[in-house]
């Protein structure tokens, strides 16, 4: 057999995932010329950008526009774009590996960690990404329900998921019709009846996840206005001296708007949002038909470990909280893949620094990689997951060098479109993508916003006559 | 960002040795492994001393019998370990301080990973990396 990576055999790459990171592994595969290599990447939507369309809140549209950087490397002759085929369903790791000679998982984080309280099952208790993939039209969630008709929500976490979720419930009509949330999710958010939105961060101010552009923001909120216990942002001695000494700007920044808050006096806005520190649910309370209507809350107190991080430590003094509607939002898990080793302790794809793990042997497995949050958890912003691309690639690259790789029986492209065409006649190619784009984006100009998303698979299907 | 997450794309790897291992075999193991310390476990699994490559030196500098000396001879004990929820950037401070360069990570008392000042570095450089990326795109509107 012809030695792969060249022209009259190109090395054969399936990305699983067309988010930010199978981008990045894309243009790194693509942007070199030691290599030739031919990308084929699948999803099971058949839409792309993975978070950055269905994660990313719509009212932070500038974030979106990385996809810009994405649809250029989508533009590459030697990468094509397979939407609408689910890996583990219509094509198989055996399918993969008779037409690729690597196989690349960037299938990200795509559930939540749970809080392990009890009653974190009752109705009314949700995890925060079914409520993100709600209002960002994601084509699986669209039957949701939330029950907006309560007084008062919970949102139990303080990183920027959190953020997004509280800033979500407490925004306008107004404010909403702007953006390009799903127009369901427009219509159910401008009958909410909920007056008070909480946020609830275990540990102090100095050690919350959310950045300072997301903490500012909830300060200049049209409808809604924001407080904070003066006591619960006054820094502890052990966070005030891990400030000084680490004299990290940002988080003496992000102390100073929260104590800020502390001092603003309410200016009688409909809506109330509420920054708690240092407290933990510790049980959701129903009533008789099982719905949530209380938490338990204990306060906390922060050690530091040997390293000297701080976390936090139960206390004995608790609260009772009177809620509707709860969203968790304490971190998320990777989801494990049909034939594909899993890491159980880290929600992760068992990996080395991207090279897929035999469980037993603890060694490669050949051909088969990991990038992104499937294979490091789901850490840092979009562009994170490009240097961690990277890595992954490298290891790719020096695998193909020592001969390394998969010996499939059919490595050319046509073969592969042939099998995805068998199995899932109606797939969307790139061009098709870029015409539904088109076509969202007209719909939403008619309205004053970004885009008008299309969310059934059907009407998507229907949009490009098929 | 945590510990977890370095640990996460390192395959639960953490070369352990017996206190009571010659130093010989321990040798071996550091160049099998490439890497530069091992720690050492009792019984349970428990972390009761690290070896690292600069103890075995500073030993052979003023003694040629090392190679036959015990890992417990010679370890480091009291060592520093970390959880695996330790954020990064309080982690990196306290192993540039205290001039550590390898961390063992612990969970409820079971040793489950090794953090190197190396692995600390280069997640530091990726995230700043990362963010500054994703500033440019946007103010550069690639």
């Amino acid at each position: 057999m012809a030695q792969a990576g060249t022209q009259a055999q190109p090395l054969r790459v399936a990305i699983i995932g067309a988010g930010p990171t199978g981008y990045y592994a894309a243009d790194h595969l693509l942007r070199q010329d030691r290599v030739t290599v031919e990308v084929d990447m699948f999803d099971r939507l058949p839409t792309p950008y993975g978070l950055v369309r269905l994660g990313v809140a719509p009212d932070h549209q500038k974030i979106k526009s990385v996809t810009a950087a994405f649809d250029k490397v989508a533009a590459h002759p030697r990468f094509r774009f397979f939407g609408g085929v689910e890996f583990g369903k219509d094509l198989t790791l055996a399918d993969l590996r008779a037409h690729y000679h690597q196989i690349l998982y960037c299938t990200g984080a795509q559930t939540d960690r749970r809080m392990g309280i009890p009653g974190e099952d009752l109705r009314g208790s949700h995890p925060a990404t079914e409520f993100v993939a709600w209002y960002n039209g994601h084509p699986d969630y669209t039957d949701a329900e939330f029950d907006l008709s309560v007084e008062r929500a919970v949102v139990v976490g303080v990183g920027n998921v959190a953020v997004d979720v509280a800033r979500i419930l407490c925004r306008t009509r107004e404010e909403l019709a702007a953006t390009d949330i799903a127009d369901y999710a427009l219509e159910a958010l401008s009958r909410s009846r909920i007056r008070e939105v909480y946020l609830l961060g275990r540990r102090g101010p100095a050690q919350a996840a959310f950045t300072n552009p997301e903490i500012k923001e909830l300060g200049e909120l049209a409808g809604a206005d924001i407080k904070v216990r003066p006591e619960e942002v006054e820094l502890d001695p052990l966070s005030r001296a891990a400030v000084a000494k680490s004299q990290d700007r940002a988080t003496t920044k992000k102390v100073e708007i929260l104590q800020g808050y502390a001092i603003r006096r309410p200016t009688g806005k409909p809506r109330t949002l509420i920054v708690r520190f240092l407290v933990s649910p510790v049980e959701l309370i129903g009533d008789a038909s099982g719905r949530v209507v209380k938490m338990r809350l204990v306060r906390n107190e922060l050690f530091a470990t040997p390293t000297g991080a701080l976390q936090p430590r139960p206390t004995s003094q608790s609260e009772e909280l009177p809620v509707g509607l709860v969203f968790r939002s304490v971190g998320y898990r990777g989801v494990p893949l049909p034939g594909v080793p899993f890491n159980e302790s880290w929600g992760v794809i068992l990996n080395d620094k991207g090279r897929v793990l035999d469980p037993d042997t603890k060694q490669p497995v050949p051909g088969e990689y990991a990038a992104g949050w499937i294979k490091r958890g789901p850490t840092g912003v979009i562009g994170t997951n490009k240097p961690d691309a990277a890595e992954t690639v490298q290891c790719m690259f020096e695998d193909l060098a020592q001969g390394a790789v998969l010996q499939p029986r059919h490595p050319d492209a046509a073969s592969a479109e042939a099998l995805v065409r068998q199995r899932r006649p109606h797939y969307v190619s790139y061009t098709d993508w870029l015409r539904l784009d088109q076509l969202e984006v007209a719909r939403g100009r008619a309205q004053g916003r970004p885009r008008v998303k299309f969310i059934q698979v059907e009407e998507m299907l229907a949009a490009l006559r098929r | 960002m945590n510990i977890a997450s370095i640990l996460a794309k390192k395959g639960d790897k953490a070369y352990t040795v017996r206190p009571d291992q010659p130093i010989r075999e321990a040798l071996g193991l550091l160049a099998k492994h490439n890497v530069g310390a091992l720690i050492a476990v009792d019984e349970a699994g428990h972390p009761v001393g690290i070896l690292s490559e600069r103890d075995v030196v500073r030993e052979a500098a003023k003694n040629e019998r090392v190679f036959g000396m015990k890992v417990t001879d010679i370890m480091t004990r009291d060592v520093i370990t970390g959880s695996p929820h330790d954020d990064l950037m309080t982690v990196a401070h306290t192993m540039t301080e205290r001039r550590i360069r390898h961390l063992p990570v612990v969970d409820k008392g079971r040793l489950i990973g090794i953090v190197s000042i190396g692995d600390i570095v280069k997640t530091q450089r990726d995230k700043y990396q990362g963010e500054l990326d994703t500033l440019q795109a946007q103010v550069l509107g690639e």
